[in-house]
């Protein structure tokens, strides 16, 4: 994962003991990294918000398993999208004291981290920790749409069509990897898909 | 000249803004405007007393609209090896002086939602720039302001005018004090905190951040040593072949400077990290008074910051 400068790295969850309110995102099986985490810190699931989507990508379903843990504030999402709606709420009126986590896939940890970002969040602060699969979420650099869960290259855009190599190139801020036209110049030819980032 | 280009500069005014504080305006000597710098920069003014050399950070306080001037505050300290005695003493307008570009190692985290600014007695300097700007951006901050007594504030009037009900002061003779629980709860996530002033005031809000649960993030001070002084020592300077003695109003860097030798600096206060130097053996003992170095590396003794820190006993060889 290193090899690629613009790459983020998910250092693991570790739980800031001196933190008044840990406001913890997660997806599919990042809920073992919650557990796991806080599974020494029985404190702090008292002062936890904990929002959970069990996400596409997940074998399991452990939102029962989170709420056991009688965290202070449970939601539970259908969707990243809710998840993220309710997020950005959460953080509009959070008060310092509160520390940010985010565990699941790449793509979630990203939206999750931008989101602590545009309120103000410094990256370094946030606590992170990938699990499930290495799925990307990509940008098309020619329409701008995003595509969640692309673990092929090329992959066809959804919104243009246009087949998109996706470069190792990832981005903070928009959360996403770049996708560029594969054959601009020879658009008749498009290379066989491969599986990499599953 | 290793802490970077020097500009050499012309006071063309001197105040007296308290009985312990002067502000300095400062216009270079070419004639042509002073590099902009952002708000929390300093400057190191080097001072020449009859040949001694001295070389003390100050931060700025403003750049004339025009860029024809910088302003910066300096603190008569009773304890000083002699920089802020010279400077109240000696610089009268028309004297001249040489000032490295401004460096920043204070600077405003552009992302923060909020800024709590807080400044003790001459700490108030880079404050002040910090507020001006963020004024100017029109972004959400608070001044938190300690004295020893409202004649001892030198910026109080100018940072009313400019700031109104933002800023608040707290006066010692008055029993008011600056307390984090009172200044920390419930500001909005994304507040950054700033903090410059005397160790002890440092040292309490930082740790009243982190308490409440701060992020180390959001939490930034700035602290200027005066370099302390000490008994006189030798230092040899290894790949240089130079041996010279540090007397004891002399900081080590300063004496390395005098000897001849360009070594590094930036802040000239034991924040930045920059004069690091590497020891190779010592007679004595090693007096570290920098915040830069770890607490394992002042224990090694395998190096020294030699702005601030210096040496109890007969010689210091150093890789310089
Ligand atoms: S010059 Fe900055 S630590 Fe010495």
């Amino acid at each position: 994962m290193s090899a690629i400068k613009s790459r983020p790295i998910y250092p693991g969850l570790k739980v800031d003991e001196r933190a008044k309110r840990h406001l913890v995102a997660a997806e599919g099986e990042g809920a073992l990294a919650v557990l796991e985490a806080f599974a020494d810190a029985p404190d702090a699931w008292s002062r936890m918000t904990l929002l959970y989507t069990p996400g596409g990508s997940a074998p399991a379903n452990h939102s029962e398993t989170l709420q056991g843990r009688a965290p202070d504030a449970f939601h539970l999402h259908p969707t990243r999208q809710t998840l993220m709606t309710r997020l950005n709420a959460l953080l509009d009126t959070a008060t310092m004291g509160t520390r940010l986590y985010a565990a699941g896939v790449e793509g979630h940890i990203g939206e999750v981290v931008a989101a602590g970002l545009a309120h103000g969040v410094d990256h370094l602060s946030i606590r992170t920790e990938h699990r499930g699969s290495l799925a990307r979420r990509v940008q098309c650099v020619h329409c701008k749409g995003f595509i969640d869960d692309v673990t092929i290259s090329p992959v066809p855009c959804a919104h243009c069509g246009v087949p998109l190599f996706v470069r190792d190139h990832y981005s903070r801020r928009l959360a996403a990897f770049q996708g560029v036209s594969i054959n601009a110049e020879t658009p008749d030819e498009v290379p066989a898909s491969e599986e990499l980032y599953k | 000249m290793s802490g970077g280009v020097e500009i050499p500069v012309r006071v063309v005014d001197v105040e007296q803004a308290t009985q312990t504080v002067k502000r300095f305006r400062l216009a270079a000597l070419s004639g042509e405007p002073l590099p902009s710098f952002s708000a929390g920069a300093h400057v190191v003014v080097t001072m020449d007393d009859n040949g001694r050399r001295m070389r003390n950070p100050y931060s700025l306080i403003d750049r004339a609209d025009d860029g024809s001037t910088y302003r910066i505050g300096v603190l008569r300290t009773p304890n000083s090896r002699g920089g802020s005695k010279f400077m109240h003493e000696r610089v009268n307008a028309g004297d001249q002086l040489v000032v490295t570009m401004p460096v920043n190692l204070f600077p405003i985290v552009r992302t923060g939602r909020k800024h709590l600014l807080v400044a003790g007695g001459i700490g108030i300097t880079p404050i002040y720039a910090m507020a001006n700007e963020l004024r100017r951006r029109s972004a959400s901050y608070e001044i938190h302001y300690a004295m020893r007594n409202e004649a001892s504030g030198a910026f109080i009037d100018e940072l009313r005018a400019a700031h109104g009900d933002r800023l608040k002061l707290y006066r010692d003779d008055m029993q008011e004090f600056v307390s984090v629980s009172q200044i920390l709860p419930n500001q909005p996530l994304g507040t950054h905190l700033y903090v410059c002033g005397p160790e002890g005031m440092i040292d309490a809000i930082l740790k009243g951040g982190r308490d409440a649960g701060w992020a180390d993030e959001n939490l930034h001070s700035e602290r200027f040593l005066a370099p302390a002084g000490g008994e006189p020592f030798s230092v040899v300077l290894q790949r240089a072949g130079i041996t010279a003695e540090v007397r004891s109003d002399q900081s080590l860097l300063e004496a390395i400077e005098e000897a001849g030798v360009d070594a590094p600096f930036l802040c000239r206060g034991g924040a930045c990290g920059q004069c690091e130097t590497a020891v190779v053996s010592c007679d004595g003992k090693l007096v570290h008074n920098d915040h830069f170095l770890t607490e394992e590396e002042h224990a090694s003794g395998k190096k020294i910051m030699t702005c601030v820190s210096r040496l109890k006993g007969r010689e210091l060889v150093l890789d310089l």
